[in-house]
């Protein structure tokens, strides 16, 4: 979970206070004082998320909006969804390439009717803000809601928590997204989230940030959850980090991602291509990529971890591990990384040098705890 | 009359004669947060003083752990294997990693006492 550091002061989200006065050990994350877990631990977290529900800041991620008729056809030319055909309320997940295919950073967009939300990386959100001026600040308005905080609750409980604080969120399912009002705070709610569980992503004012908050933890399901957990369930549901599994290093293509590429984007599609590196991207398609991001489940207890080497049978370096560990709900190591194309299939067996030793692995599918989504 | 010695690194040596039970301190579990996983020793390597001898894991993270003294292992907690959260509930007890037959108990002198170690965190918070 550490990211590079530097010595300027970390920022804090709205919720710094209450963090601190639920105990958290705080960490830098992304130039944030971040809560990588309350007194109860990551386990703890990791299971109330999959059984309950559990509050998460990720406040330090970016939310922009996007204003104009041209925003969605101007967001198309650098990112690699379809979103002229993104219906008012509906989600997706994006991607910004570089002009050699790369990921510059992964990305949410919700069609809000009359602008575009959108949430990326906290680690990225000052170059994505910068990419979206240089690139499209011409063909529609940018503008960053500094002034906003994001709450994630997740869980099988998120929904009856929900209901209670707005009920119109039962008219929601999975990648939609609306304007809500959540006990009194005037918010825009996506649901969708980073676990793997049902679950809504709130964007609140600021000022209410904290009350809101407070709200959520009262209700009997919910309880507070750090970073740390929130590593460990998404590598169960097989999704990416920023970073360490996808990178400018790393094509859509090889990070088993061409879904995030629109239908009509791609070849054979009626607006196909139009997003910087197409052209490498649709190579890497017809030709099969290099190598493949894959799940990898260690065969022993040994977790492998971001950067352990992945081997062959005769020790011949095939791929490395870009995010690994212990998986509470799988009951065991997990991990995903890239292999060579010839060993991406399920099943291959590997092997993880752990340590300097060779531990058996194999190849395994990218969800490692089945996704419970809320598609209605 | 057992006596127990500290290290800078959250190791913890109970001396039983010739003896030396390993493990790591209450502070250093609490440090960690749940140990999912302890890499012991083969029985009979033998270990400088500082060398890495075991290893733990926690969901966020491996740590290293280091032989306090010098010797060879003779046993290890085959128990933590199948429970490794026992680090979490008895660091200075039941979740102890390995022993080591001391080759250098002088070595035991440069280690702290209790009420060192006890300083010594109380500096580090």
């Amino acid at each position: 979970m550490s990211e590079p550091q530097s010595n300027a002061p970390l920022a804090r989200t709205p919720l710094h206070g209450l963090h601190v006065e639920l105990g958290a050990k705080m960490v830098p994350f992304a130039g944030y004082d971040m809560p990588v877990q309350y007194p109860t631990g990551i386990l703890a977290e990791h299971n109330h998320t999959r059984s309950g529900a559990g509050l998460f800041d990720v406040s330090h991620m970016g939310q922009v909006r996007l204003d104009g008729a041209e925003a969605a056809r101007a967001l198309e030319s650098i990112s690699t969804a379809d979103l002229q055909s993104l219906a008012v309320g509906r989600q997706r997940y994006d991607l910004f390439t570089n002009d050699q295919g790369g990921i510059l950073d992964d990305l949410m967009v919700t069609n809000a009717g009359d602008h575009l939300f959108v949430v990326v990386n906290a680690a990225c959100k000052v170059q994505d803000v910068a990419h979206m001026r240089r690139n499209i600040g011409q063909r529609c308005r940018i503008t960053e809601l500094a002034d906003r905080a994001l709450l994630a609750l997740q869980g099988p409980g998120a929904a009856a928590v929900m209901a209670r604080l707005a009920p119109a969120s039962k008219e929601m399912v999975f990648m939609t997204g609306r304007a809500l009002d959540v006990a009194g705070h005037a918010c825009f709610v996506t649901r969708s989230g980073y676990t793997g569980e049902d679950g809504f992503e709130i964007s609140v004012p600021a000022s209410g940030a904290q009350a809101l908050a407070r709200r959520l933890l009262a209700e009997p399901e919910v309880k507070p959850v750090g970073l740390g957990a929130r590593d460990s369930l998404r590598l169960e549901a097989g999704l990416c980090l920023y970073g360490h599994d996808i990178d400018t290093s790393t094509t859509p293509v090889e990070a088993d991602l061409v879904w995030a590429i629109g239908k009509s984007r791609r070849p054979g599609g009626t607006s196909k291509g139009g997003f910087p590196g197409a052209a490498v991207i649709f190579e890497q398609l017809a030709k099969g990529p290099k190598r493949k991001r894959v799940g990898v489940k260690p065969e022993g207890r040994a977790p492998a971890r971001e950067h352990t080497e992945l081997t062959d049978s005769s020790g011949r370096r095939i791929g490395e591990i870009t995010s690994g560990g212990f998986g509470p709900t799988a009951g065991g190591p997990i991990a995903m990384g890239y292999v060579e194309a010839a060993y991406a299939k399920v099943g291959t067996p590997v092997q993880a040098v752990v340590r300097g030793k060779p531990q058996p692995a194999h190849v395994a599918p990218l969800v490692f705890v089945k996704t419970r989504y809320y598609r209605g | 009359m057992a006596s127990v010695k500290f290290t800078q690194e959250h190791e913890w040596i109970r001396v039983e004669g010739t003896t030396g039970v390993v493990g790591i301190t209450n502070y250093a579990q609490e440090q960690l947060g749940d140990v999912v996983y302890v890499e012991l020793p083969d029985i009979g390597r033998k270990v400088m003083k500082g060398q890495q001898a075991a290893v733990v894991e926690s969901v966020k993270a491996a740590s290293e752990i280091y032989a306090p003294v010098s010797g060879e292992v003779t046993e290890v907690n085959g128990a933590l294997a199948d429970s490794p959260g026992g680090v979490n509930q008895d660091a200075q007890g039941n979740g102890w990693f390995f022993k080591i037959k001391i080759s250098s108990p002088t070595e035991l002198e440069g280690l702290m006492d209790e009420a060192g170690y006890a300083a010594f965190v109380e500096g580090l918070k």
